[in-house]
């Protein structure tokens, strides 16, 4: 599974994953980069992971609970003025049902 | 000015002023900062001071925070042009608790955008510059909060670091900068971008006001869970104390050949200033420093890639403008294509990827086994030394332009910092001389890397070398 060049048929998937649309030059100049960075990476085969527990974080992993008291929250009005398009109380959306509502 | 001589010295309104005076002579050189609260500033010193609000340990003390930290007045811009525009309606707690102890904000800093960078470049204001040498860069992500407290504007300023975005800019700049133990700051507040790697940290000219200002910003938050109820020792009181006693770790790969031959000769005084303070240093092995990078820039833009879905164009920030038949998964794409720069989306492409389905072991897994590797060497290290010393960074500040067109050279600038991150480390840097490159003198940082929540013994060591030397007394002619 080298990353010599990753084509750009899934540079395009990749993108359309993350949510972004690309130019064909993003595409070539995008798939070229992320191939040698890629490259780099495979230096992490040579270890020997065996046994290893991957590790997601460095901190406790235990649930806390807290008791379930309200604490102030954000009111409506702060929140729909940093919304770009608004019919308060809601935030306005284009088409959500249908063909290519299921983004 | 440090912190300290500031809070002995004239009134807040001389503090502020004179501080708003220096932004705008040095600003048009060097560019630190993407807003500046004048008015705001001067209003807040002329106000009576409020009583029983904390400490006050900062009353009147003009600073700087890194614009990815969110405060309730101004932009909290992220140096991205999807929040161009954006204003917080809440501040973040580390800010707050500043803005108790008497803080003035003066400014928002410039930054690498989303704090994904390593010299202030990824910029949607343009880049920083170095205050030593106005052709190079300060060094980044927090590169505008270094340049503001090395070019004398302000005595601290905040800054957050993921895989060295605090210490390898005040490395660049010749001041102290610090990143304590994950959890020890609450990150309530701070934009988001590897969420267990994150940590804020400080800027400041010397060790003492870094452990001033950690003491006001440290400690456990009920809005940010993963902030630590750890006790905080006091971080003043142990500074005076020697470190005659003290074993401090080399690791054979910190003396790696791929270091600049300056910062391989200062790294090595360094060494030396140390044993003559009467430490003893031990050479360790940590095996896996430089697989550290490779590790780190998988973990990071995995995280990176979800954290940033939350900027979608629908509830703040940019949105992009639909043409006629265009639907919600358009709006999407364009307003993310339109508001992210490109090193933001690779990143994001990037750790999308190495999360899909097929890669997801070969590349994630991988590396978080790689990240607890890593923090088992050091936890050996540690059984028998008190602290690390390391290289900032491989080399001096370098010129803005040099190693934009390679991703791959500007990562391996972190090739010292990023393993602290995946081991949850505190660490920092401190002024330790200067190269002498093309004619200049630019300065060159040392790190010292604590066990965890051992910031007080950190700052001792920090503190002791600092009195030794005159490297933090040096100020660039600017």
């Amino acid at each position: 599974m080298s990353h010599e060049s990753l084509s750009p048929d899934y540079v395009r998937r990749i993108a359309k994953l993350s949510r972004l649309s690309l130019t064909d030059e993003q595409v070539a100049q995008y798939g070229a980069r992320m191939s040698a960075v890629l490259g780099y990476m495979n230096r992490l085969r040579e270890l020997n992971l065996e046994g290893v527990e991957p590790m997601a974080n460095v901190g406790g992993t235990t649930n806390r609970f807290d008791e379930d008291v309200p604490g102030p929250t954000l009111s409506n009005d702060a929140l729909m003025k940093i919304a770009p398009d608004t019919m308060p109380p809601f935030v306005k959306v284009p088409k959500v049902l249908g063909e290519g509502g299921g983004a | 000015m440090t912190l300290r001589a500031a809070t002995l010295s004239g009134s807040a309104t001389d503090r502020v002023s004179a501080a708003l005076k220096r932004a705008g002579e040095v600003e048009p050189k060097i560019h630190a900062f993407t807003q500046v609260f004048e008015e705001r500033a001067l209003a807040c010193t002329s106000q009576p001071q409020s009583e029983g609000a904390g400490s006050r340990a900062l009353a009147g003390i003009p600073i700087a925070i890194k614009d990815n930290l969110c405060l309730s007045w101004g932009k909290t811009t992220c140096a991205s042009n999807i929040l161009r525009n954006y204003e917080s309606p809440y501040t973040a707690t580390a800010v707050q608790k500043l803005i108790d102890a008497g803080a003035v904000i003066i400014g928002k800093t410039n930054l690498d955008e989303f704090a994904m960078g390593s010299s202030t470049e990824h910029s949607c204001f343009g880049p920083t510059f170095n205050p030593w040498d106005i052709s190079r860069v300060p060094g980044g992500s927090s590169g505008g909060s270094a340049a503001a407290v090395a070019a004398g504007i302000v005595p601290l300023a905040l800054g957050s670091d993921t895989g060295g975005s605090v210490r390898q800019p005040a490395s660049h700049c010749g001041i102290v900068g610090v990143k304590p133990t994950y959890g020890r700051i609450s990150r309530y507040g701070l934009v988001a971008y590897a969420s267990s790697l994150d940590q804020i940290g400080t800027l400041t000219r010397t060790v003492e006001d870094a452990a001033l200002a950690l003491s006001v910003i440290c400690g456990h938050d009920p809005l940010d869970t993963t902030s630590s109820q750890e006790p905080m020792p006091d971080l003043l009181a142990s500074l005076d104390t020697p470190v005659d006693s003290l074993r401090l770790a080399v690791p054979r790969q910190a003396r790696s050949d791929a270091n600049h031959p300056e910062v391989a000769r200062v790294f090595e005084e360094t060494i030396a200033t140390y044993k003559k303070l009467g430490a003893t240093i031990v050479d360790v092995e940590l095996p896996l420093l430089d697989h550290g990078i490779a590790a780190y820039y998988i973990v990071a833009p995995a995280e990176a890639s979800s954290n940033l879905a939350r900027f979608d164009g629908i509830r703040y920030g940019h949105r992009a403008k639909l043409a006629p038949g265009e639907d919600l998964f358009d709006l999407y794409c364009k307003t993310r294509s339109e508001g992210f720069g490109p090193e933001v989306q690779r990143r994001i492409m990037l750790g999308t990827h190495v999360l899909s389905s097929g890669y997801y072991d070969a590349y994630y897994n991988t590396a978080l086994k790689v990240r607890r590797k890593i923090k088992q060497d050091f936890d050996r290290v540690f059984a028998d030394c008190h602290a690390v010393l390391m290289p900032a960074s491989p080399s001096p500040a370098f010129k803005v332009g040099e190693k934009t067109s390679d991703p791959l050279a500007m990562y391996l600038e972190d090739v010292y910092t990023v393993t602290i991150n995946l081991a949850g480390l505190p660490a920092m840097s401190i002024p330790a001389g200067f190269a002498s490159v093309e004619g200049k003198q630019l300065p060159v940082g040392v790190q010292i890397v604590s066990p965890a929540f051992d910031e007080a013994r950190m700052l001792r060591i920090a503190q002791q070398f600092e009195r030794a030397t005159d490297w933090h007394a040096r100020k660039p002619l600017i």
